[in-house]
């Protein structure tokens, strides 16, 4: 027999005019997973890795160890907000698609990851999300006329002009501002949690990439950071199956589940169904608890989908059946968190009908209020004097005089 | 006043800041039970326990980013990378993340990260122990750049870099940590207990960042330079016999180009020296300023001496390494220049 070294190079299981194909999906009924103590050693938890951690089953009940038994005004907040984060998602792409902001992107499909997050953590706990993480600003405080002042970089653009669209901050929320370049706030959310420890406090810190970027060295410095020094931290995995036109598999996916990536230095991994609201409010409260508690990091993947095109500036088309969504085991996350409170009579379709025309109201009216402040086209606009603002806490003087050379060249004030 | 090497400068500059600042950390490879290749933090993990003084993985992207983070959170961090050489790994925390927080959060963010790192060669360290990479950070806006070239200097600039709320990256030219050198590898090692700036006051003081020092006044020529390439002007001027004005730039951003630019008026004659390689080097940045601000003053073309546009070679290293011949062949010539 003659044997060779041969690449394994992945390849996506369906690609555009296949039908779509999530056989490669390891999935577990929902509530079959146990839920192990906060104190477990991680040698003990390794199933939670390779399992999936579901609460809602097919037909939206929540089953198992892992239900959190939130009530129902609870549910109905969290509805609230995934459903308002869809709205306003839905708005931004119709108004880049009309010219009228430069780029954006949707979280379509991932919402409940950052509304269950952040439910289940404290306000005094510190988020370092990713680029589709809006959920997250908006469930801590910022107001929807903001979120759309930042992609328009008009007067009341919290960014000053300086940041594509979406790269919002909130230092008043406790989520830090976004970098553009890809997993570089996951090793920084480590040095945070870090500090927390090193003085004293028990606020802890929780990060987010995609599945594309578990690749980059920075997610590697996070984990050995972390599991080192035991740090308070949280960092998740966003595996929504497609970075751009890369499939999960292009990312490592297919030997082993993201959640897995920190078994080897001792974090434990927990794998969730990242359209259910519940398992992972759950999980992350789990996690939150044992590093509240001393116990260290932990890593949870969230398998999910990403619903739309990675930005305005894709088509998926190009690379991944069209109706693959409409396919993903796991559904949307909306529609099953609406189900199950449906059957549990707390909710209703005339409801959700009412509640969703409300949040679209509120939206159309957002960007009323939110075009006062200045338009691409339309005034007022930027001083472009401010650019220079920020880049020191004090302006050098190389940058007054540059400031005031623009300003004599291409006018202004 | 007390009299230390630069070593003992800067661990002192930290042990003060330290025991004044409860928020200062330092963190990076050894430089904890260990106190550092260098022992720049000799004693401190003893002194102020092993929360403040943190032994790191060998990750410099993960040292800079948990620095970040950690400065995110109100702690003022002092990161030790322990070669300039093992910078890159982290440079894209340093270029992307570090020097930008302020400028992309509209100022909601900062992180007041110091990151200390020996550089430069003379030490039979070769192509990765030897570099120079000021230039490379300079050229990045949004963080400070330092070179102190004497004990007295380096304690004072550090502590002036812990407490700037900007992020500084500290270079530490390492072949005068125990003592000024000329140039001339031949010469027996000098200590720093004969040279004035050897004499450090032992509690807090600082010189400020962001300013230039005359170093040896002259009316021929000026010579611009930093970290162990002062040492080596100073003794060209005194081989020579010219009298030259010697400029320590101290600080590569911001710029203190008055101090610079006073001089060359005044001389006429502008030499820039540095250990860096020359093709875009920090020294090309001199030159333009300089050019410009001093065009009508200067008698003779900007001259610039550096290392070689190649890698640090190990057996070459005194053909490399811009000495006392290179720099005072290069002024004589700048002298006969009509």
């Amino acid at each position: 027999m003659i044997t060779k070294s041969r690449l394994h190079i992945p390849r996506p299981t369906a690609r555009p005019g296949d039908e779509p194909d999530f056989s490669y999906l390891e999935l577990s009924p929902a509530g079959s997973v146990d839920k192990p103590a906060i104190g477990s050693r991680t040698r003990d938890i390794e199933y939670l890795s390779s399992g999936l951690v579901r609460v809602l089953d097919d037909d939206f009940e929540a089953k198992g160890p892992w239900d959190p038994n939130l009530d129902a005004k609870q549910l109905q907040v969290a509805l609230r907000w995934m459903m308002l984060t869809r709205a306003l998602d839905d708005r931004m792409w119709q108004i880049q698609r009309q010219g009228r902001i430069s780029f954006y992107m949707q979280s379509l499909g991932e919402e409940a990851v950052s509304i269950a997050q952040g439910m289940a953590l404290r306000p005094g706990d510190m988020c370092f999300p990713s680029y589709r993480n809006q959920g997250l600003y908006l469930y801590r405080g910022v107001k929807l006329v903001d979120m759309m002042c930042q992609c328009l970089s008009n007067t009341r653009d919290m960014c000053k002009g300086r940041q594509l669209p979406v790269m919002y901050h909130s230092k008043a929320g406790n989520v830090f501002t976004i970098s553009g370049n890809l997993a570089t706030q996951f090793p920084q959310a480590v040095g945070w949690a870090m500090a927390s420890a090193i003085k004293g406090e028990d606020h802890i810190a929780a990060s987010w990439v995609g599945d594309g970027s578990t690749a980059e060295a920075d997610f590697h410095h996070a984990l050995t950071f972390a599991a080192v020094y035991q740090a308070p931290v949280i960092l998740n995995v966003v595996n929504n199956q497609w970075a751009i036109s890369t499939f999960q598999g292009t990312a490592g996916g297919q030997r082993r589940a993201f959640a897995a990536r920190g078994l080897g230095l001792g974090i434990p991994g927990i794998r969730v169904d990242g359209n259910d609201l519940l398992a992972i409010y759950s999980a992350t409260l789990w996690a939150a608890d044992r590093a509240r508690r001393g116990g260290g990091p932990t890593l949870i993947e969230l398998v999910t989908y990403r619903g739309g095109p990675h930005s305005t500036s894709d088509d998926p088309s190009k690379y991944r059946p069209k109706d693959e969504w409409e396919s993903f085991p796991l559904g949307d996350p909306l529609e099953r968190l609406k189900q199950h409170l449906i059957i549990r009579g707390d909710w209703s379709e005339e409801k959700h009908e009412k509640l969703w025309k409300q949040l679209v109201s509120d939206v159309q009216l957002a960007w009323k209020e939110a075009q006062k402040s200045g338009t691409m086209t339309e005034g007022p606009f930027l001083d472009p004097a401010t650019m220079f603002e920020d880049v020191y806490a004090e302006m050098p003087a190389n940058l007054e005089s540059q400031r005031r050379r623009m300003l004599e060249v291409l006018g202004g004030e | 006043m007390a009299q230390m090497n630069m070593i003992e400068a800067i661990r002192s500059a930290h042990d003060v800041m330290m025991e004044k600042d409860p928020t200062v950390v330092v963190l990076g490879e050894d430089v904890g039970y260990f106190g550092g290749v260098f022992r720049c933090t000799d004693g401190l993990q003893r002194k102020y326990g092993d929360h403040r003084v943190i032994d790191a993985p060998i990750a410099e992207g993960g040292i800079i980013a948990a620095a970040i983070g950690m400065g995110v959170n109100g702690l003022r961090p002092v990161a030790e990378i322990q070669f300039a050489d093992y910078i890159y790994p982290g440079f894209d925390q340093i270029v992307s993340e570090l020097a930008r927080l302020r400028y992309r959060s509209s100022g909601e963010f900062f992180s007041p990260v110091t990151i200390r790192t020996p550089s430069g060669g003379g030490i039979r360290g070769g192509q990765t122990h030897s570099q120079s990479p000021e230039a490379l950070f300079a050229h990045v806006s949004g963080i400070k750049v330092v070179m102190p070239s004497n004990p007295y200097d380096a304690k004072g600039l550090l502590i002036s870099a812990i407490e700037s709320d900007d992020p500084v990256v500290f270079f530490e030219p390492k072949r005068i940590y125990n003592g000024p050198f000329d140039g001339d590898p031949e010469k027996p090692g000098v200590s720093w207990a004969s040279h004035p700036k050897g004499e450090v006051p032992e509690g807090y003081y600082t010189v400020p960042l962001g300013s230039a020092e005359v170093v040896l006044p002259g009316e021929e020529l000026t010579i611009v330079t930093y970290g162990t390439l002062v040492h080596v002007a100073i003794a060209a001027a005194k081989e020579t016999g010219i009298d030259c004005e010697v400029i320590d730039v101290r600080t590569m951003s911001p710029l203190d180009v008055k101090t610079l630019a006073d001089s060359v008026k005044k001389t006429g004659r502008c030499m820039i020296a540095h250990e860096a390689t020359r093709f875009g080097g920090y020294g090309a940045e001199l030159a333009a300023t300089l050019q410009k601000e001093c065009f009508y003053q200067l008698e003779a073309p900007i001259g610039r001496v550096g290392g070689w546009d190649t890698p640090y070679p190990h057996a070459f290293e005194w053909q490399y390494f811009p000495g006392l011949k290179r720099l005072s062949a290069g002024i004589r010539r700048m002298m006969e220049a009509e």
